[in-house]
């Protein structure tokens, strides 16, 4: 692994965020609107419930935890669109970049991008309706750390999708976190959703951070065990999502896509 | 010592295949490219030029045959060879939305360049782009984003330079400078450039020996200044 060559990438990333205010902007914006949203949704679900519950921390909390991984996910797939959108596939690609470097150079820029939208949730939910990470005591950096790895995993697979499908398919990608929020117990427990389908929840490392985020607010402790796995679940997801990105990639070469990327398909 | 690795091949193409399907689009050519040679790749539309570039630039898998290129086969060691390569081609333009210093920093980034800022001057000064170093790739006229191409080609003195109809979106004078700063940068050098082009004229002027593709085979090779009078003709054309 050459870092400097892994460097590369978010340097670049780094040059078009500087000069862009249409990159700069939805950094800050839209995690800046879901909170003022369900803030106030917060407040209003306070008041109306006329219960103990403590809806700041744990649903605020919850969006902003959930927001957090979709900006992980999104940090790696926007930096790879940038190849994608500037047709730099052949420049890129026949240097001697290797795919643990190009990977690793998007994870890197994802964790400086979905860090400055996390300080700016922490900064919108704690002044404007007093959320803070001390409501969930040291859980914070497991529960943290669990979905930053998932939406690593959702970026890496993202990308295979569009890399395999062509530069249409980034319209699957966007969707993503809204297909599996249902699932992964964001907004309620998992025991809400019908026996039958709660299987699902129980493959999503994220419905183990928020069902252990909901006991530390009520007060009960975190099934450290399931959080573990919760752990070891994601870094499955990212061996997964890697070795399919790889083979993607691999097909890319052999056919000819990777070398005629913007005709979608060589067949 | 050093006339003997002068001779060795920067790049050495055996037994090279591709197949599309049923298409057999490279034909197992083989061809080598010596130090400061510069070797023209010729032939109609289709006819094996771009593939050919492709695989030896890693982007694209052989069906069969092997790359070599200074002595590292591409096919087991990607990185280390095309850590000796480079390429510019009409179709691959640079980023736009990076300015050529930008862009400049990157691939030395990627590419390993030592001394980058001294390098990354004298590439610009070469092809006359101090001034447009803080432009954005994007709002250079095409002659100009093909000279960045060239800049960012000849930034980490590559041992094999790739250079797929390089002088195309040009107008002839500056296609003459052009021509003249690579051959420049190829003599002084230790660079073997492999040259795809469809100007007869340039390939005369610039290339040490041809190579004409046709469906995928090489049918001719030879020097570019003796080859048309062999065949009774006047020019290569």
């Amino acid at each position: 692994m050459n870092l400097s060559r892994m460097a590369a990438v978010p340097l670049r990333q780094f040059y078009l965020y500087r000069g862009s205010v249409a990159r700069l902007v939805p950094m800050f914006a839209w995690v800046t609107i879901d909170m003022v949203l369900w803030g106030f949704m917060t407040r209003f679900l306070g008041g109306v419930a006329q219960t103990q519950y403590r809806f700041v921390p744990a649903l605020l909390g919850a969006v902003l935890f959930w927001d957090f991984m979709t900006r992980v996910m999104q940090g790696v797939t926007t930096a790879f669109f940038e190849d994608v959108w500037t047709r730099n596939f052949l420049n890129v690609f026949g240097t001697p970049l290797t795919m643990p470097e190009y990977i690793g150079g998007l994870l890197v820029s994802s964790m400086a991008t979905s860090a400055v939208g996390l300080l700016v949730m922490l900064l919108v939910a704690g002044l404007g309706f007093g959320l803070s990470f001390a409501a969930y005591g040291a859980m914070v950096i497991p529960f943290l750390l669990v979905l930053f790895l998932f939406g690593m995993a959702l970026g890496i697979g993202a990308i295979a999708i569009v890399l395999r499908l062509g530069p249409a398919a980034e319209w699957f990608v966007w969707p993503i976190p809204a297909l599996l929020s249902p699932f992964a117990a964001v907004y309620y427990p998992v025991a809400t959703l019908p026996p039958s389908i709660r299987w699902i929840s129980r493959l999503l490392p994220p419905s183990y951070v928020f069902e252990g985020m909901r006991a530390v607010v009520s007060g009960q402790g975190v099934n450290t065990a399931l959080l573990g796995a919760a752990f070891a679940l994601a870094i499955l997801y990212i061996v997964l999502s890697y070795w399919i990105f790889a083979r993607v990639f691999r097909r890319a070469v052999k056919s000819g896509l990777l070398a005629r990327y913007s005709a979608e398909s060589v067949s | 010592m050093h006339a003997t690795l002068q001779r060795d091949p920067v790049l050495r193409v055996a037994g090279l295949r591709k197949h599309y399907g049923a298409v057999e689009a490279v034909k197992g050519i083989g061809f080598e490219v010596c130090p400061r040679q510069i070797v023209g790749l010729l032939g109609l539309n289709g006819a094996g030029k771009t593939t050919t570039i492709s695989m030896i630039l890693g982007v694209l898998e052989p069906t069969a045959g092997s790359i070599t290129i200074a002595g590292v086969d591409l096919a087991r060691h990607r990185s280390r060879a095309l850590a000796q390569t480079n390429f510019a081609a009409v179709y691959a333009p640079l980023p736009g939305n990076l300015t050529v210093w930008q862009n400049l920093r990157v691939f030395g980034l990627l590419y390993g360049v030592k001394d980058f800022k001294t390098r990354a001057e004298t590439v610009l000064d070469e092809f006359d782009l101090k001034k447009f170093r803080n432009t954005k790739c994007g709002v250079l006229s095409s002659g100009e984003q093909t000279r960045v191409g060239l800049a960012k080609a000849l930034l980490n003195r590559p041992r094999v330079l790739l250079l797929d109809e390089p002088t195309a979106s040009i107008d002839p004078a500056s296609a003459k400078d052009i021509r003249q700063t690579i051959r420049a940068a190829v003599r002084q050098g230790e660079t073997g450039v492999l040259w795809t082009s469809h100007n007869m004229y340039e390939v005369e002027e610039v290339c040490d020996r041809v190579l004409f593709l046709s469906q995928g085979e090489i049918i001719l090779e030879g020097d570019p200044k003796t080859l048309p009078a062999q065949y009774g003709r006047q020019t290569l054309e």
